[in-house]
């Protein structure tokens, strides 16, 4: 299928959904979608540098919380509307990965990750003494009275804008994947040395893939300040953003785009589930052993079992 | 603000301190990760689970809490080789440690902190020592006990090992196997079991720091996450497989702590050192003292 | 038997709706009245979310006992919120769609309240919250009520009597510290302080905050020293707390008033591992044993509080949020069953107008939802001896200061001389 035909399926897919959806009644569906869908974007986004490239980036937060503090500051500064916004963060997240990739790609693959949890704390204590964005009291972003497209509540609106980020990132995701650069970032995932002698360059394709996978990861965040309507630091640079970042690929497999969407799904769904039956540290506990477990006994995910029970039936 | 002599060197007495304390909790990664290859992201956790330990028996019988580390520091030792065995089995063996053993020491890190959340509670937990609320005055500078004694005992810890890899045979083919593992085998002596015993060190190491760690301040389950970040850093600014940089990359995390603390404001310390960390990483990546 | 045939009909038809009335009205009567809220049962605020929850399951039981409100059994529907913003939306959402409960209230700290806020103004829901600093001055919503006694200006409430206490000093002091962690309420807390410095004239001298994870707060307290303050004003939460506290002692501050909103010491883990360390402090507290017969029935309250929270692993002495969640809950109890029914909008008037007897005290409300006077009060800490427990649950550790309708002594200053 080639990129339009699977950009114009998953836009119309998006859209129904987005329509249909508007039938149900109770809001309580809404406000858990919305941070399954969030995390669609984020897994996908990560995958892009940490399953197709090789690269582990433990700072997703960091770039979260750029999306969505970027959507603070337009908001104080032009009382923007969410479009501009949602703009405005991808480039600011993409334009950090950029520095970030600049600073220390040239090294192994392992200085990156802890460079990566650096920067995060970096930006934390940035974020913490800027008291524009609000600082450690934390920012307010009201919802606008009138909601537009005549939805009745503010959260179908960005339940449905998250639906479409996150068909926009896969299909970035599948794109990049099924193209010659997607190529590149696999041989320098598989080795690295190799891929520069035979002439890729891998600089340049690890900075640019850094780059789309931060501005997407940013791109999650921008309107979470709206979801929430109150925004500080700690939590927007909790960490559960970067465990759940690299678990969900890692669940759902990491070579191609539909782990992220079905790791996402998957433990996105879980842990809504038990945050209002069973409850408390019990989510962290289920991350963490699923994490584990597939890791362990799973090494390329849920698609990677598919993919083993496929060729077994081919046989 | 008035800059006197006392206060700059309280400033450096103050850092030094500090950073004794960090180098006793980041010589274990200086092992597992600086030599030996293994991003054990877990390792605050065993830190903080040494702490409870510590804190329970301090709590029961009264005993001081780094004696209880000292004395319980076998179990983490055997706690560390079973783990290795666990990553060496399941992804070292395979060739797929690098992002799949991460994970794996991330998800441990997550479940034994819930597994002390749901023994202990959420509670902030502290000891009382004889010595922790004794400060020895020299004049104007200030060296309080609480600080003092895991400083010193830590030292003991950091010398210890370095001592150990440079001194004794095993501690030897730690090093040889950081440099060259296929030449080691075709000595004669397998890597496998020099590893495991190097990564056991590194989570005895954790067990004592984690007394130290209850000592300085109250400790609750979560707060071992906040010092990921900081381990690595120590490690990979003083140097990878260096005890000595690590040592001296834990001085100068804890001095930029103090000074920035005391002269330019606490809020932004932690951002200076990590800046440094990243400065470091991309100016001059093999570290202080690295090879 | 015309008659008989006559007088039956009419009797019969009336008799089967009297007991088709009274069917229904005990059918009514036995549907529970569902209160639902998200609660920190883990995170960092955790130990005080628990707490909380004791003290309502205790309000739930005694009101219970007596009948429910309005004849209806009352239930609880809960969630941990895990002290994060992010599960806020979710947890209300399902407990008002899914769980249809009939009264919701808040979860305990500004960072759970304030998610919560736009759900409640979609549905135009009476709002009774736990402890946030100053979240309606956002949202301006008014069947918002805040149960925590910081009054019309929370921020500048919450320090009102540390900076009386300061200025009732001889000669006048002229110079003030600020410091807090990097967190939100310690924020808030600064902003009203820096505040008071400005209407008293005070100049500040020194105004940092810290990261909450800072291990060694020695260097802070020097730099602090080295400006040499008359007031020192601190807001911190418990560990960071502990840790200047501490450090005060270990440095020696020499300053003539020190405290002011340090969360932590309300508690018997930090009073207990502090000790003696806390005296000549001056810090807010909610209640001590020493008013015990200005609050009635507190003591009663307290010791079933203090029953289950030994067992539970909770604070023992329960004097911060516990007799407030109670609180809270006694006004929706009162609300309700005068209003005689659950309409928001004629609970939220009710509330608004009238004042409460309730187990803190009476409680009236302003027009924004918080209480109508500050009655934070201010303590200075003396004659702790050793870390045992036990003394705490006495009079005798610690001077009320204001308000004036609760003090018992005066201040003692300066800091460093009084640490007995």
């Amino acid at each position: 299928m080639s990129n339009k035909a699977f950009a114009a399926v998953t836009l119309a897919v998006a859209l129904a959904l987005a329509a249909v959806t508007q039938l149900i009644p109770n809001e309580y569906f809404f406000t858990a979608a919305y941070t399954v869908l969030l995390f669609v974007i984020l897994a996908t986004a990560w995958n892009i540098l940490g399953g197709y490239t090789g690269y582990v980036n433990f700072g997703s937060a960091a770039f979260f919380a750029i999306g969505a503090y970027t959507t603070v500051f337009f908001y104080n500064a032009f009382k923007a509307p969410l479009l501009v916004e949602i703009v405005a963060g991808t480039l600011v997240a993409g334009l950090a990965g950029l520095g970030l990739g600049y600073l220390t790609l040239r090294l192994r693959g392992v200085f990156f990750a802890i460079a990566s949890l650096a920067l995060a704390v970096v930006l934390y204590i940035f974020i913490v003494n800027w008291d524009y964005v609000g600082g450690a009291r934390g920012a307010y972003v009201l919802q606008p009275r009138e909601i537009p497209f005549g939805m009745p509540r503010y959260i179908h609106l960005i339940y449905s804008v998250q639906l479409l980020m996150a068909a926009f990132a896969l299909v970035v995701a599948r794109a990049i994947e099924k193209s010659t650069l997607g190529r590149g970032l696999a041989a320098i995932r598989d080795d690295e040395l190799a891929a520069e002698c035979s002439g890729v360059p891998t600089l340049r394709l690890k900075i640019f893939s850094t780059m789309a996978s931060c501005a997407l990861m940013g791109m999650a965040g921008t309107t979470f300040p709206y979801y929430l309507s109150y925004i500080e630091p700690s939590s927007a640079f909790s960490l559960s953003y970067a465990v759940n970042s690299i678990a969900m690929p890692l669940i759902g497999g990491m070579m191609s785009w539909m782990g992220p969407l079905i790791g996402a799904v998957l433990l996105g769904s879980v842990q809504q589930l038990v945050q209002v039956t069973v409850s408390s540290a019990w989510n962290l506990l289920i991350v963490g052993v699923l994490l584990v477990f597939f890791v362990t006994l799973a090494p390329n995910g849920i698609m990677g079992w598919v993919d083993a029970w496929r060729r077994r039936k081919a046989k | 603000m008035e800059v006197s002599w006392a206060l700059l060197a309280n400033a450096v007495i103050a850092g030094l301190l500090l950073g004794g304390f960090y180098a006793a909790m980041s010589v274990g990664i200086s092992i597992s990760f600086g030599m030996l290859d293994v991003v054990n992201i877990a390792h605050p956790a065993f830190i903080i689970l040494g702490s409870y330990i510590a804190y329970i028996v301090n709590d029961r019988f009264g005993f001081d809490p780094i004696v209880v580390s000292v004395t319980v520091s076998p179990l983490f030792f055997l706690l560390g080789m079973a783990l290795y065995r666990i990553y060496y089995l399941c992804f070292e063996r395979r060739g797929q440690e690098s992002l799949r053993g991460l994970a794996f020491f991330f998800g441990i890190l997550f479940i034994t902190e819930v597994a002390l959340v749901l023994v202990f509670g959420v509670d902030y937990r502290m000891v009382n020592t004889r010595y922790g609320d004794v400060t020895w005055r020299a004049g104007e500078v200030d060296f309080p006990m609480r600080l003092v004694v895991p400083f010193l005992v830590s030292m003991v810890m950091v010398i210890g090992v370095q001592l150990f890899l440079t001194h004794t045979f095993f501690g030897r083919a730690v090093l040889a196997v950081a440099q060259d593992q296929l030449a080691l085998r075709l000595m004669g002596v397998n890597p496998v079991r020099v590893k495991e015993l190097a990564f056991a060190i590194s989570i005895a190491t954790a067990g004592v720091a984690g007394a130290f760690l209850i000592v300085i301040q109250p400790v609750q389950p979560a707060i071992g996450r906040e010092f990921i970040g900081l381990v690595f850093a120590v490690c990979v600014l003083g140097g990878m497989g260096s005890i000595w940089g690590t040592l001296l990359g834990a001085f100068v995390l804890g001095l930029a702590e103090s000074f920035t603390s005391t002269f330019f404001g606490p809020s932004w310390a932690p951002a200076v050192s990590f800046g440094l960390l990243l400065a470091t990483l991309a100016f001059r990546p093999s570290g202080l003292l690295g090879r | 038997m015309l008659g008989n045939s006559v007088l039956t009909a009419p009797r019969r038809v009336l008799g089967a709706l009297f007991i088709g009335l009274a069917l229904s009205g005990t059918a009514l009567a036995q549907q529970p009245l569902k209160i639902g809220f998200g609660m920190s049962l883990t995170g960092p605020l955790a130990g005080n979310g628990k707490a909380a929850l004791i003290a309502m399951e205790i309000w739930r039981d005694d009101v219970n006992a007596k009948g429910g409100i309005l004849g209806r059994k009352v239930e609880f529907v809960y969630y941990d919120d895990q002290t994060s913003p992010a599960t806020v939306p979710g947890i209300y959402t399902k407990l008002l769609d899914v769980d249809k409960v009939d009264l919701v209230v808040s979860g305990y700290g500004t960072n759970v309240i304030a998610p919560a806020m736009p759900i409640m103004m979609q549905r135009n829901l009476t709002f009774m919250t736990l402890f946030g600093l100053n979240v309606n001055s956002k949202f301006n919503y008014d069947r918002y009520f805040q149960i925590m006694p910081a009054g019309p200006n929370p921020a500048v409430g919450w320090s009102q009597g540390f900076f009386d206490a300061a200025m009732s000093m001889n000669p006048k002091p002229k110079t003030v510290a600020l410091v807090g962690a990097d967190a939100e309420y310690p924020a808030m807390a600064l902003e009203g302080a820096r505040e008071h410095a400005k209407k008293t004239g005070l100049k500040i001298v020194y105004d940092k905050t810290y990261p909450p994870n800072t291990v060694d707060y020695s260097p802070i307290v020097r730099a602090i020293q080295a400006t040499n303050p008359e007031i020192v004003f601190v807001a911190s939460y418990p560990p960071d707390s502990a840790g200047m506290v501490r450090a005060v002692n270990e440095v020696g501050l020499k300053t003539r008033i020190f405290g002011g909103g340090l969360v932590g010491p309300q508690f018997a883990a930090l009073k207990t591992q502090l000790g003696p360390l806390l005296n000549g402090v001056v810090n807010y507290e909610f209640y001590a044993p020493d008013l015990g017969s200005k609050f009635p029935f507190l003591e009663q309250f307290l010791a079933k509080y203090q029953a289950r929270a030994a067992k539970e692993g909770v604070d023992p002495l329960g004097f911060y949020l516990p007799p407030y969640a109670y609180a809270m809950m006694q006004v929706l109890d009162q609300a309700i069953t005068a209003t005689k029914g659950l309409d928001q909008a004629k609970l939220a008037e009710y509330i608004h107008k009238s004042t409460f007897d309730t187990y803190v005290g009476k409680v009236g409300f302003a027009k924004n939802g918080e209480w109508a006077a500050p009655r934070v009060m201010m303590t200075q800490y003396h004659g702790i001896t050793g870390n045992d427990v036990e003394q705490f649950k006495k009079p005798g550790r610690l001077t009320v200061l204001s308000p004036k309708e609760y003090k018992t002594g005066d201040l003692k200053a300066p800091y460093h001389e009084n640490k007995k």
